[in-house]
């Protein structure tokens, strides 16, 4: 994940939120405009080329459309850390990715209801492109544009850049307590409830849904949370991973290490198909026993499972 | 109202009796004198542990005390910390029990959570004081906020309310936070920028106030004007920070510590790069709790200003 991500983080360096930008006029090329502003310094250079970049690929409207749909203070982020300028110019990659190189087909993204929700999916691929690419999806195909805020592994913190960068596009360490308060703001939350297992899952075991955790099931009755079950279809044969190394993953202190068989998990040009399912409505006690959970867990894997069948079924290739 | 006011002499002691003598009669006990004194405020100065605490509680009728003479000096030798302010906490609530003190009002700190990456981004008051866990040197001041917290129980005839704010920062406070903010040059960790939570010293002289109003007791985190990232901070205040490897901070500044060249113990950088954030909608809800100071203000109150 660093050497993946680390990238855009030359950005880091937050641009200073002037009254001005907030009101300038917006016009059909205005991106090209955008550099007429005072920039310092290479990162603000970078930073605003990337914004621009990002623009220019998801329509130039789309910091308008997103303008006051999120909270932030005076510097220019929300009480969690998210900054949507930082987040607007970080996208850029990701957005060419998900064009060019993943070349993503959405379908269904209609569907998700508007206010809280939890998009529960399956994860793979050693790297997290499925949940940028999920990320990317609700940003520029959703009406209006979504900011979505996943739940990271409490690792993530402990790195750096990445857990500076994590923070500011809107990721989460994955506790209950923030969970539950990103939900009682009304956020769209990702949840992968394999976690780590689904991930770093051999290539064997594609498109095979590990064990789900229970905690995002508990959140949803408890916050009174529709959740969209999504299934993505593609990243799991994006870094085929035939070992996990465990002495090498304890040495770096990471909690897995899957080898490919080039090594490094340098995702391969696989198409992207990202399905959302019809919301789901449960009720019942949050507190109830794990076995009652477990039932209502069951139906949105088998809701996930049942996509990706699909899914696979009407492919015709991994890469096309 | 009778009020006594253990650390006094202190920044925030020095706020808070004179944002309360003119509405309260305030009696300080600190060991330190107090420099600047309203005439109408009695100084004690005397060490708290002492039998000089009894007599001041003996001979005047107290209806509340404010004990906020707590040490946080890393220079100090632990035993001579520890005996100050656990003692001393010790000694202000027996005081308070015996001679039918009506409220008490003790200062805490958000520190007492400890940063760690395990955090979630906002702890409530119910969250495990884990400080120590990483920083045993701070084991004292979680110990004095569970004695006023077994108080609190142990004596439901007294309203005990303990407050834990986030880092105060203020004009000529020299706290660690403040210090650090301060500095022209300060090290940041390279590639972390937790997002921060700081409240202004009057502010925090406010709300010691609003917690002796009859009625409110209880266990409460303020928050100052919001949270903002480390280095929006220092943009503010035009530093420029200095990007340290976290690898390498550690044992750099442990020798720095130890060769006194440096007043910070090398845990304290914990502080730069984990969250320690907390949920102060308990205390905001329950008194309409409302900062004087914007968070520009509070940050720009550093330099003096």
């Amino acid at each position: 994940m660093p050497h993946a991500l680390s990238a855009t983080t030359v950005t880091s360096r937050k641009r200073q939120a002037t009254k001005g930008d907030r009101s300038r006029v917006v016009g059909s090329r205005q991106w090209l405009t955008h550099t007429a502003r005072p920039v310092s310094g290479f990162r603000e250079l970078v930073k605003e080329g990337l914004r621009n970049w990002t623009l220019a690929m998801a329509g130039d409207d789309l910091d308008r459309r997103l303008a006051g749909s999120r909270p932030q203070n005076e510097y220019g982020v929300d009480p969690f850390g998210f900054s949507l300028d930082y987040a607007l110019s970080a996208i850029g990659p990701f957005l060419w990715l998900y064009k060019n190189y993943f070349r993503v087909e959405t379908f269904g993204v209609d569907k998700v209801p508007s206010g809280r929700v939890l998009l529960i999916s399956n994860h793979s691929g050693q790297l997290p492109f499925d949940a940028a690419m999920i990320g990317v999806a609700m940003l520029t195909q959703a009406q209006p544009p979504r900011t979505i805020r996943s739940m990271v592994e409490k690792w993530v913190p402990t790195l750096p850049w990445v857990s500076t960068f994590m923070a500011r596009v809107g990721q989460i360490v994955g506790t209950p307590e923030n969970c539950r308060r990103l939900l009682e703001r009304d956020e769209t939350i990702l949840v992968f409830p394999e976690g780590i297992k689904g991930i770093a899952k051999l290539y064997p075991q594609r498109y095979q849904l590990q064990e789900f955790g229970m905690g995002f099931m508990r959140l949803a009755l408890e916050t009174n949370t529709p959740i969209v079950p999504v299934a993505v279809v593609g990243a799991e044969e994006q870094a085929p991973a035939i070992m996990n190394i465990k002495p090498l993953a304890k040495l770096v202190g990471f909690p897995v290490m899957p080898m490919t068989p080039w090594g490094v998990p340098f995702p391969l040009p696989v198409k992207y198909r990202l399905y959302f399912g019809d919301p789901l409505f449960f009720t019942g006690r949050s507190d109830d026993d794990d076995a009652e959970l477990e039932k209502k867990v069951k139906v949105v894997k088998a809701s996930i499972q049942t996509m990706l069948e699909q899914g696979l079924k009407e492919r015709k290739a991994v890469f096309w | 109202m009778k009020v006594v006011l253990t650390g006094i002499s202190g920044n925030l002691g020095r706020v808070v009796a004179k944002l309360l003598h003119r509405e309260a009669h305030v009696i300080g006990i600190d060991r330190r004198p107090f420099i600047g004194r309203p005439k109408d405020v009695d100084h004690v100065q005397a060490d708290v542990r002492k039998k000089k605490t009894d007599e001041v509680f003996r001979k005047n009728r107290i209806d509340a005390v404010i004990h906020m003479g707590i040490m946080h000096d890393p220079r100090m030798s632990a035993e001579d910390h520890h005996s100050f302010n656990v003692l001393g906490t010790m000694k202000v609530l027996e005081c308070a029990a015996k001679y039918g003190v009506k409220k008490v009002v003790m200062l805490s700190s958000a520190n007492v959570y400890g940063p760690s990456p395990d955090n979630s981004n906002f702890l409530t008051e119910e969250s495990p004081l884990m400080a120590a866990s990483r920083f045993p040197s701070v084991r004292d001041l979680i110990e004095v906020d569970m004695l006023a917290h077994g108080f609190f129980w142990r004596h439901p005839e007294i309203e005990t309310v303990v407050l834990r704010p986030v880092h105060i920062v203020g004009p000529s406070i020299k706290n660690a936070p403040s210090n650090y903010l301060r500095l022209k040059r300060p090290w940041l960790m390279a590639g972390f920028d937790p997002m921060v939570q700081l409240i202004h010293t009057e502010d925090v002289g406010r709300a010691m106030i609003e917690a002796l109003r009859p009625g409110r007791k209880g266990v409460y985190n303020v928050t100052g004007p919001g949270e903002v990232p480390l280095t929006s901070v220092f943009k503010e205040l035009g530093h420029k920070p200095i990007g340290v490897p976290h690898f390498l901070a550690k044992p750099m500044l442990s020798t720095l510590f130890k060769y006194r060249l440096a007043s910070y113990p090398p845990e304290e950088l914990d502080h730069i790069q984990f969250l320690c954030m907390v949920d102060g909608s308990r205390w905001t809800k329950e008194t309409g709790w409302k900062p004087r100071f914007t968070m520009r203000e509070t940050i720009r109150s550093v330099l003096g200003e």
